[in-house]
């Protein structure tokens, strides 16, 4: 594991202000890597079998429609966790995710990572403790984009 | 303005005008005789369209810029609907300048400023960035524009958005809802902060647009360390006499034409943003 992931991982909202330990767990199964505008980092439909863990730059999720294109529900910048549906089964990934500006992720291994966190129950509570709040921000973000705010209001 | 002015409208003729999104124009006004009144971004005006009503419209120009007055109106009903279809030549009324200002004056040098704008929210806080992109320049202190919009096409006043970003401030824009050829960011405009580098121990906020959003903005900016009492909110109520003498917009223990529009968020906007019955 090399010093950069802790670095990173230290800074991540996921983990930030973990224990050493938790810290080290997750970056035992990460890699931080570099993506540049455009590429595809997941696919709709496919086995989710990796979380990026976003430091820098923005990753749009989007679907496909036929004859509109790519239609993005919403992007994700630093601190996001881009793969969440590897938090759960039937562990396939539900949107495409394309890099929009040049990226750099903590790319985790979720299988390993899930092995590891069986392995020490306290420290998979906390991260799982973490990971709910991260869902948590987004459906709250979600739900906020439904109420349709800047809709039309009276005289 | 005569003390009369503040509660019969003066004509104004106008002179200009800017199609800023489909259902959103800028009317640029001058007086049709004497002297323009000097007022403090985050003031409003109550403009009359002869015939159709009054309603109230924060000022979306400078202060510190000399020119035509600028009002910059959203289509909602009868009145705003005449207001935004208004020719050059056109005469309206105005009464004011009414209410509170977002006290950009009062910045101490060195502070950082959020500015965070949903929709038309971003109209009244218009003025107060270009006092704080000349802050910018002026090397006394950063600004960080946060604006959040319904979708691509309702994204206000984008020459000036690109403006600022030359100026060297921090902008991001983000929409509920994208679109074909959209790159930029999708989500609620709050989800902007946590990418935003601006150091929260001295900064000061300024939030303008819908309640739930400034209720929102206001908890996360919070959350990142900016103190409660240093984030202004521009409230929006039904404003009619525009002096604290008709009551119709009462909030609480506030007149908010009087004692507004803007108001702390900190011990006064927070507590009145979760009141059930109002």
């Amino acid at each position: 594991m090399s010093e950069r992931t802790r670095a990173l991982l230290a800074e991540h909202a996921l983990v930030a202000g973990s224990s050493d330990e938790a810290v080290e767990l997750v970056a035992e199964a990460g890699e931080p890597t570099s993506f540049g505008a455009g590429t595809l980092l997941l696919g709709q439909g496919s086995p989710a079998d990796v979380a990026y863990l976003v430091t820098k730059g923005r990753v749009a999720l989007e679907v496909h429609a036929p004859g509109r294109g790519p239609l993005v529900g919403d992007t994700m910048g630093a601190g996001h966790v881009v793969g969440l549906s590897r938090a759960a089964p039937p562990f396939r990934y539900q949107f495409d995710a394309r890099v929009l500006d040049d990226v750099e992720a903590v790319v985790v291994d979720a299988s390993r990572l899930r092995v590891a966190l069986a392995g020490n129950l306290v420290l998979g509570l906390h991260l799982l403790d973490r990971l709910a709040g991260v869902v948590l921000g987004r459906l709250q973000a979600t739900r906020i984009r439904l109420l349709d705010f800047y809709g039309p209001g009276g005289e | 303005m005569s003390e009369a002015g503040t509660l019969v409208p003066e004509p104004y003729v106008v002179v200009g005008r800017r199609q800023e999104a489909e259902d959103v124009v800028t009317l640029l006004l001058e007086p049709a005789q004497g002297e323009q009144p000097g007022f403090r971004p985050g003031q409003f005006n109550m403009v009359t369209s002869f015939g159709q009503g009054e309603v109230a419209v924060s000022m979306s120009g400078a202060a510190s810029v000399a020119g035509p007055l600028e009002h910059s109106i959203r289509r909602v009903g009868a009145v705003s609907a005449a207001l935004c279809a208004a020719p050059v030549g056109a005469v309206v009324g105005i009464r004011g300048p009414f209410g509170t200002s977002w006290g950009v004056d009062e910045v101490e040098d060195g502070s950082d400023v959020v500015v965070m704008a949903g929709g038309i929210g971003l109209a009244p806080l218009r003025g107060a960035v270009i006092d704080l992109v000349a802050r910018l320049e002026a090397g006394r202190g950063r600004v960080f524009v946060l604006a959040g919009a319904r979708s691509p096409d309702q994204i206000l006043f984008r020459e000036d958005l690109e403006a600022w970003v030359q100026a060297g401030a921090h902008v991001a824009v983000s929409v509920d809802v994208g679109a074909p050829g959209w790159t930029g960011a999708v989500g609620v405009v709050t989800d902007l902060l946590g990418a935003t580098p601006f150091d929260a121990a001295g900064a000061r906020a300024l939030l303008c647009g819908p309640e739930v959003m400034m209720r929102f903005g206001g908890r996360a900016l919070v959350d990142q360390g900016v103190d409660p009492a240093r984030i202004m909110v521009s409230l929006e109520r039904n404003m009619q006499c525009g002096v604290g003498l008709c009551g119709h917009c009462q909030l609480g223990p506030l007149l908010v034409c009087r004692d507004g529009p803007v108001v702390r968020y900190g011990g006064l906007a927070d507590a009145l943003f979760m009141e059930r019955n109002r």
